[in-house]
């Protein structure tokens, strides 16, 4: 297994289809349907995302997507009047019948569309979690905030201010605490919805980067509505419309033309309408 | 080039009107301010002119003598303090903690929304009905007699409702998504309120706090039947006595002792007013040293 501590950065110039099909399966997905009271948000999907890809989802606005994840991660319980039906399988458990969901949510990082910085330091934002864990020692501490923010590709520019708020960052640095904090949990997926909608191309660049580093040891969602992002990232895609996944491939056929349904190229092809 | 910009920046006469209005409004908002500070001063200029030559160490620390005609307010402003005191310590915690159940953990249902209604309809309530309500409850049913502990709990009764709405206002600022960044990494909901709701709502819950010190302090009815007395020479040496409390003190002075001094009653309002002000600056102290500390 490969150590969650090594700060060895991975090679980012690896081909992104070098995952391989026989990856052993992370999450699994099995005729799920979602609703908010009467209305359906997602209907009948199956998906199987594989340990150490990046498992990209695009869609327009309204197709499901964030409900997808909002169920993942068992957050439906704070959602009043939202109704989950179907199989989630996180390593091979069945989420909807975890008692403990602390636990399968502290395996799983996220990413919101929107950063958000809790208002408290940088240092404290990405120790909340480790301390959650019940990690008290200071030393401990740092050596996980360096490290996440390290990897994170915000170390450098907020090293000698540690102690500064970290709602007071600029919204790209903001974006990659957020992502040095999911790194903080130790998580075994990471979640991103539409990381990049607040965050400048430069940034966003540095974040792909980091992304691709990542896929060595966490397997990732990435969720967005930028086609080429997917492209540029994912080892296989979904495209999700109106509340159904419409097609799962590798993410290049769905790109080459080498698709089943008509909609999934007008989408990639920006001819929707 | 130079004449088109002239023409395009010159002020039409809608402009010229917008901006009447708006030098109108803001004329009467600003009087509006002054009308409010006015009473202020007002008191309190009349308070320090007729009361302020009786303030004395001696008026501070004294009992009254001579069936109140002279001598000081130490049982009063004594009392006052005990009263204030055990009706805060009573209603903040209960008050805070209800709010936050309020807030963070019960559900939108037709049974908090009533719960809801009652508390805003308790705010409502005139003091004369809660002091009643402290007279049957707590001096006859409970057996508390007219003792501190009885008007205190009276006045908690009293100051709950406010420092509920308070509470449930600041701790409904914190955004959502701070909460939601927390539950996504695995904290329940009491971490969540821990480390990111309450240092968060914190200052404004002291507001809440703090505006109900001055109410409490005030209030006349509500202790009347269940705590304060006309006069008593003792200080008052635990919850179960009977004590003096400033306000009703100056009602007494002001209206139920023929021939005392003019100055007396308005040395007395002087003495409420500089505790409720001292009692507010201590929590108003408290509150910028937490923001201080928040670097907010």
């Amino acid at each position: 297994m490969v150590s969650r501590n090594s700060l060895a950065p991975a090679a980012v110039d690896e081909p992104i289809d070098a995952f391989t099909a026989a990856a052993r399966t992370k999450l699994l997905v099995k005729d799920l349907s979602i609703r908010y009271g009467s209305a359906v948000a997602l209907q009948g999907v199956n998906l199987e995302i594989r340990e150490h890809e990046i498992f990209g989802i695009i869609g327009p606005a309204n197709a499901g997507k964030t409900s997808l994840l909002k169920a993942i991660n068992r957050m439906d319980v704070f959602t009043p009047g939202m109704r989950v039906d179907g199989e989630i399988r996180f390593n091979d458990r069945d989420t909807r019948r975890l008692s403990n969901v602390y636990a399968l949510r502290s395996r799983i990082g996220v990413v919101f569309p929107l950063p958000v910085g809790l208002p408290m330091t940088v240092y404290e934002n990405v120790a909340l979690s480790p301390r959650l864990r019940g990690i008290r020692n200071k030393a401990e501490l740092d050596v996980i905030v360096q490290r996440c923010l390290t990897r994170a590709a915000l170390w450098d520019e907020v090293k000698d201010r540690l102690n500064a708020l970290g709602s007071l960052l600029s919204g790209g640095q903001q974006q990659r605490l957020t992502i040095a904090r999911a790194l903080s949990q130790e998580p075994d997926l990471l979640m991103l919805d539409e990381f990049s909608i607040a965050v400048d191309p430069v940034t966003t660049m540095r974040i792909e980067d980091v992304l691709k580093e990542l896929r060595q040891e966490v397997t990732i969602i990435l969720v967005t509505n930028l086609v080429q992002q997917a492209r540029r990232l994912a080892n296989r895609t979904a495209f999700f419309l109106n509340g159904e996944c419409v097609e799962v491939g590798v993410t290049e056929d769905l790109f080459t033309g080498e698709v089943k349904d008509q909609r999934t190229r007008d989408y990639v092809e920006g001819r929707f309408g | 080039m130079t004449t088109a910009n002239a023409v395009l920046f010159q002020a039409t006469g809608l402009n010229q009107r917008n901006e009447r209005v708006q030098r109108l409004y803001r004329l009467l908002f600003g009087l509006m301010t002054l009308m409010l500070i006015a009473p202020v001063l007002l008191i309190l200029g009349t308070l320090v002119v007729k009361g302020g030559g009786v303030i004395s160490w001696e008026f501070l620390f004294t009992a009254p003598t001579d069936g109140m005609r002279s001598g000081g307010v130490l049982p009063a402003l004594l009392g006052t303090v005990w009263l204030v005191t055990v009706a805060l310590l009573l209603s903040v915690p209960i008050g805070v903690f209800a709010a936050i159940y309020l807030s963070e953990y019960a559900g939108d249902n037709w049974f908090t929304r009533a719960i809801n209604l009652a508390i805003i309809n308790l705010a409502g309530v005139p003091s004369i009905v809660h002091a009643l309500f402290g007279l049957g409850a707590f001096v006859i049913f409970f057996g508390f007699g007219t003792s501190i502990l009885a008007a205190s709990l009276t006045l908690a009764v009293m100051t709950m409702p406010v420092v509920i709405v308070a509470t449930r206002e600041s701790l409904q600022a914190v955004p959502q998504a701070f909460r939601e960044a927390c539950w996504n990494m695995g904290a329940t909901r009491w971490q969540t309120i821990r480390k990111v709701v309450l240092p968060n709502s914190i200052t404004g819950i002291l507001t809440g706090v703090i505006l109900e010190v001055s109410r409490t302090a005030g209030e006349t009815a509500p202790i009347m039947f269940t705590g304060a007395v006309f006069f008593t020479p003792f200080l008052p040496q635990s919850v179960m006595d009977q004590t003096m409390a400033l306000s009703l003190h100056l009602f007494v002075a002001a209206t139920q002792v023929p021939g005392i001094a003019d100055e007396i009653p308005f040395g007395i309002a002087l003495v409420l007013i500089a505790l409720v002000l001292l009692m507010n600056s201590a929590s108003i102290a408290f509150r910028m040293w937490l923001r201080g500390k928040k670097k907010w």
